[in-house]
C-alpha cells in the first residue's frame, strides 16, 4: 500500500465543482467538529472559507495551546553540499545553474557545527543537493556523527533513499527525515523535475514511508507552493500527513508550507500563495491534524512569522543560513533567499516577548 | 501523607514543567500550589545552557520526577531513565512509553517491561498507563511504586472520562493511584480525589492558564477538598438510605 493509491482516488475528482457547492453553514460546521474528516478539511480549504478565517484561527490557536502549550521548537539548517545531479526548474542548486559548487569537508562540518551550536539550539537539519555520487551514504553517516557531538536531534533533507540506507543513517544517529513531495500533481511534477533521479514521482512519494519503517522519530513533509493548484496541493499534503499518521503511529509528523520566492535562475511560479491563503491553509492543517508540527522557516519574513506564532506554528528556524558554509565563511549562492534575516538571538528574544517559550532542546541522544 | 517509595509528601498535587509561557512562572506556581513533586521531560533538560535548563527554575526542596517522554519502547525508556539519573535528577522516574504520536496513548505492555527493569535497578517507578486493572496488577508485581492511569487523553481537559475503570483500579490497588492527564478543571481534580485517588498530576491546565500560580492554587484547594470528602466517606452515603416507602418494612426489623 502506498499513498499513491489514495492520490489515485482523486484523479477524476472535480474540486472546482465541489467548492461551488460548499456553503457557509458547511464551513462553520466543519470548523466546529472535534474530529474532521477529509471533506471537512476540503471545506476549510475552499476559497469561501476565507470568510471564516478568524474563527479558524481562534480554534487553531486553542488546539495548539492544548497540545503544545505556549512553546516553539527551534532548529537550524546546515547546508553541507550544493552539488546536484537533478534539474529542478525552481531551484538554485539545479545542475544547469552555473554556481560555485562546494561540499564541506568533515573538518569544515565540525567548524560550522561548533559555530551553530553557539546559538544554544540543539536541533539541526542537514541538507545537501541531490547527488549520490558527491555525497554518498558514508559521507552522510560521517556528517551525522560529527553533528551528534554538538546537537541532540539531527534530521536530514537529502536525496530519497532505500529503507536499508535509512536504517544505516538511523543507526548513525539520524532522528528525523524531511522530504517534500514539492508537487502532488504528477503532470506538473514531471514538467518541473526535468531530469535526474528526482524526476521519479512515485519513488519520492513513498520516501517518508521508507523513513518511518527505518525507525526515524519524526517525518516532515509538504508541498512547495507555487507549482500546482494551491487548494489541491494543500489538500494532498494534509491527506499524506494523515495517511502516514495512521500507518506509523509512533512517528511525529510535521508539515511545512514553503512557497517559491526568488531563487537563482528565473523560474516563474505557476501559482502564487498569498498571505491570506497561507494562513487559511495553516489553520486548516491544524484543525485537520491537531498534533502535527507546523514548521515555519525563514523563507517567511519576520513580521509574518511573529504573527503566525500566535496562531498555530510550533517550529521555527532562527538565524538560518542557506549557503554551504554559511555560518562561517559563505562563498556560495543560497538555495533560496531568506526573508527573515534576524539572527537567532533576536528571534528568540522576540518569541519571549510574544509570551512564548523558545525550546532549544527537545530531544536527548539516547 | 502520600507515600511514594521511601518519601512522604503532604501535598497530593503533582505538577509539570511543560507548556509554560515562561519558565519563571514555574517557581511561583510551586509556591502557590504547594506541589512538592514536579515532572520534567528529560528530553528538555539542557545541562549545557543554564538559562534554558529547567532544573535551575525548580527550588531544591522539590522532588524531581523526570519522565521518559519520547520513548517508543521499553528499551528507550530504560535508556532515558538512566540518563536522567546520571544527570542528577534522582531516582524517581515516570515511565511514559508512547507508541501513538497522535493521541499520546501509553503502551502498557512496554511500560510493564520497563518498570520491571528499572525497579530492579533501584528506581522509584511511577508508570503512566491506560487504565486497566490487569496492567495495574502486573505493575505491582513488577515493582512499581504507584500506578498513574490517565483520566482522559493528554491535554484534552476532558476530566475523568475513564471514571468507572479508575474506581475499580482504586478499589483493587495495593499501591497509590495517581490520576494523570486530562484533568482540566479543579472540580475534575476534586472528583478524582473523591473517588479515592491518592493524588493527581496536573500539567497542561496549570501551565496554559493565564495565571499559572493562581490556577495551581485553585487545584491545590480542590484536591484538598476532594481528599477530605473521600475521608469523610461522603461518597458512600447511600442515596437509598431514606427511601420514603420502605421495601423491608414488613419484616418488622
Ligand atoms: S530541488 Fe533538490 S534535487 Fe532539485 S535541483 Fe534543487 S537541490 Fe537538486
Amino acid at each position: 500500500m502506498s499513498f499513491l493509491n489514495v492520490l489515485r482516488e482523486y484523479e477524476n475528482f472535480d474540486f472546482e465543482g465541489y467548492f461551488k457547492n460548499v456553503t457557509d453553514e458547511m464551513i462553520i460546521s466543519s470548523i466546529n467538529k472535534k474530529v474532521l474528516d477529509k471533506f471537512d478539511f476540503l471545506n476549510l480549504l475552499c476559497p469561501k472559507a476565507k470568510n471564516h478565517l478568524e474563527m479558524m484561527a481562534q480554534k487553531a490557536h486553542k488546539i495548539t495551546v492544548a497540545n503544545f502549550g505556549y512553546t516553539i521548537n527551534l532548529y537550524l539548517p546546515i547546508y553541507v553540499s550544493n552539488y546536484c545531479s537533478s534539474d529542478c526548474l525552481y531551484c538554485g542548486f539545479s545542475k544547469k545553474n552555473k554556481i560555485h559548487r562546494k561540499k564541506l569537508s568533515l573538518e569544515e562540518v565540525g567548524i560550522e557545527a561548533k559555530e551553530i551550536a553557539k546559538t544554544g539550539i540543539k536541533s539541526i537539519l542537514f541538507l545537501t543537493g541531490e547527488s549520490r555520487k558527491v555525497t554518498p551514504l558514508e559521507y552522510l553517516c560521517d556528517v551525522t556523527k560529527i553533528l551528534k557531538k554538538h546537537f541532540s536531534f539531527v534530521s536530514i533533507e537529502v536525496f530519497p533513499m532505500s529503507q536499508e540506507d535509512y536504517e544505516v543513517l538511523f543507526k548513525a544517529g539520524v532522528d528525523g527525515l524531511t522530504v517534500y513531495q514539492e508537487v502532488y500533481d504528477k503532470k506538473i511534477y514531471k514538467s518541473v523535475h526535468v531530469s535526474g533521479e528526482k524526476s521519479n514521482f512515485e519513488y519520492r512519494l513513498d520516501t517518508p514511508q521508507r523513513g518511518a519503517k527505518a525507525g526515524f522519530r519524526s517525518l516532515n513533509i509538504g508541498t512547495l507552493f507555487g507549482l500546482g493548484n494551491i487548494s489541491k496541493e494543500a489538500f494532498f499534503s494534509g491527506l499524506h500527513a494523515r495517511y502516514l499518521s495512521y500507518k506509523y503511529l509512533e512517528c511525529e509528523l510535521g508539515l511545512s508550507l514553503p512557497r517559491i520566492n526568488d531563487a537563482e535562475g528565473d523560474f516563474k511560479p505557476n501559482t502564487i500563495l498569498d498571505d491570506v491563503t497561507f494562513v487559511q491553509i495553516m489553520c486548516a492543517y491544524r484543525l485537520f491534524l491537531p498534533r502535527v508540527d507546523i514548521n515555519i522557516s525563514t523563507r517567511e519574513d519576520a513580521k509574518f512569522r511573529d504573527n503566525l506564532l500566535g496562531i498555530c506554528a510550533t517550529k521555527f528556524s532562527a538565524g538560518s543560513k542557506t549557503e554551504v558554509g554559511g555560518y562561517t565563511k559563505a562563498k556560495t549562492e543560497p538555495q533560496f533567499e531568506i526573508s527573515d534575516k534576524r539572527d537567532s538571538e533576536e528571534v528568540i528574544q522576540r518569541i519571549q516577548n510574544l509570551g512564548y517559550e523558545p525550546v532549544y532542546k527537545n530531544w536527548e541522544s539516547i | 501523607m502520600l507515600k511514594i517509595g521511601d518519601k512522604e509528601f503532604s501535598s497530593r498535587l503533582l505538577s509539570g514543567t511543560g507548556k509554560f509561557r515562561d519558565k519563571n512562572d514555574i517557581k511561583k506556581m510551586l509556591e502557590k500550589s504547594g506541589s512538592q513533586i514536579i515532572t520534567i521531560a528529560l528530553r528538555r533538560v539542557n545541562l549545557e545552557n543554564p538559562q534554558d535548563n529547567v532544573l535551575n527554575y525548580i527550588p531544591k526542596h522539590i522532588t524531581l520526577l523526570p519522565n521518559t517522554s519520547g520513548a517508543r519502547n521499553a528499551d528507550e525508556a530504560v535508556r532515558i531513565a538512566n540518563i536522567a539519573r546520571e544527570a542528577g535528577c534522582g531516582d524517581f522516574i515516570k515511565i511514559e512509553v508512547i507508541h501513538d504520536a497522535k493521541y499520546l496513548m501509553p503502551d502498557n505492555e512496554e511500560t510493564i517491561k520497563a518498570t520491571r527493569i528499572l525497579a530492579k535497578d533501584g528506581f522509584t517507578v511511577l508508570p503512566y498507563i491506560m487504565p486497566d486493572i490487569v496492567t495495574c496488577k502486573k505493575l505491582e508485581d513488577a515493582g512499581a511504586s504507584v500506578v498513574m492511569p490517565l483520566g482522559s487523553p493528554i491535554g484534552s481537559n476532558a476530566g475523568l472520562q475513564t471514571k468507572s475503570i479508575l474506581e475499580m483500579i482504586i478499589e483493587n490497588s495495593n499501591i497509590p493511584v495517581i490520576i494523570d492527564a486530562g484533568i482540566g478543571l479543579p472540580s475534575q481534580a476534586a472528583s478524582a480525589m473523591e473517588i479515592g485517588a491518592d493524588a493527581v498530576l496536573i500539567n497542561t491546565a496549570i501551565a496554559t492558564a493565564s495565571n499559572p500560580a493562581l490556577a495551581g492554587e485553585a487545584f491545590s484547594w480542590a484536591i484538598k477538598a476532594g481528599r477530605i470528602a473521600y475521608l469523610s466517606k461522603l461518597q458512600e452515603q447511600s442515596q437509598y438510605a431514606n427511601a420514603s416507602s420502605p421495601l423491608t418494612g414488613f419484616l418488622n426489623l
